[in-house]
C-alpha cells in the first residue's frame, strides 16, 4: 500500500460495463513526509475520498478486491483515508 | 490505471485464438494536462475507442477482469473513454 494525495477526478461515460458506478480519482503518490513522489495515476475509489485528502491506495490484483463479489478491472484503488501519519527518524 | 491517447492500431492475423475478434490499439501515456509522456503500450480495446481519443487503461492481471477479457492472454485493456479530467 502507498500514500497519496487526491488531486482531481476523471470522468468516463463510455466504460467497461464492470466499472459501472465507480468513481475515478487522480492521485499523486506522496512519501510519509508528504512530499510528492512518482507519477500521478488514476485510482478507483472505494472510500468516498475527496479532493486534497490524504489516502492510501493499493495496486495490482488486490485493487479489485474492495469491490468483491463484483469482478472489477481496477489496478489501483483507494482503500482508506488517512487521519494521521507519524514518522520517527533517528536524530 | 493510466491516462493515455490512442495513436494507432495493431493488426495481427496469427494470434492466440482467445484474442480472435479483439481490437488492439497503440496507446501513448499522457499526463492529466494532456501532454504526451514517454513510452507506449499495446492494449486490447473493450469500449470501442477511436483514434486520438483519450482513454483509461488498466494493466497487469486486473486487465483480465474486464468484461470480454476473461481468461484471455491480456495484460493491458482499455476500460473507459475519458470525457474530462479535473485537477483540483
Amino acid at each position: 500500500m502507498f500514500l497519496g494525495r487526491v488531486i482531481g477526478c476523471v470522468w468516463a461515460t463510455a466504460k467497461n460495463p464492470s466499472l459501472e458506478g465507480l468513481r475515478f480519482l487522480l492521485v499523486q503518490p506522496v512519501t510519509p513526509e508528504l512530499k510528492k513522489t512518482g507519477k500521478r495515476l488514476v485510482c478507483a475509489d472505494s472510500t468516498g475520498a475527496g479532493a486534497g485528502e490524504l489516502v492510501y491506495w493499493v495496486r495490482g490484483r488486490e485493487a479489485g478486491m474492495p469491490f468483491l463479489p463484483k469482478q472489477v478491472p481496477a489496478d489501483a484503488t483507494i482503500v482508506g483515508i488517512v487521519d494521521e501519519v507519524q514518522v520517527k527518524r533517528p536524530c | 490505471m493510466i491516462l493515455a491517447r490512442v495513436v494507432g492500431t495493431v493488426v495481427a492475423t496469427r494470434k492466440d485464438p482467445r484474442l480472435e475478434g479483439k481490437k488492439l490499439l497503440i496507446l501513448k501515456p499522457v499526463s492529466p494536462e494532456g501532454k504526451d509522456e514517454a513510452g507506449y503500450v499495446v492494449a486490447v480495446d473493450t469500449v470501442s475507442a477511436g483514434y486520438r481519443e483519450r482513454v483509461l487503461a488498466v494493466s497487469g492481471s486486473s486487465a483480465r477482469m474486464a468484461e470480454g477479457c476473461k481468461d484471455t492472454p491480456v495484460d493491458t485493456a482499455i476500460i473507459g473513454i475519458v470525457d474530462d479530467v479535473r485537477l483540483d
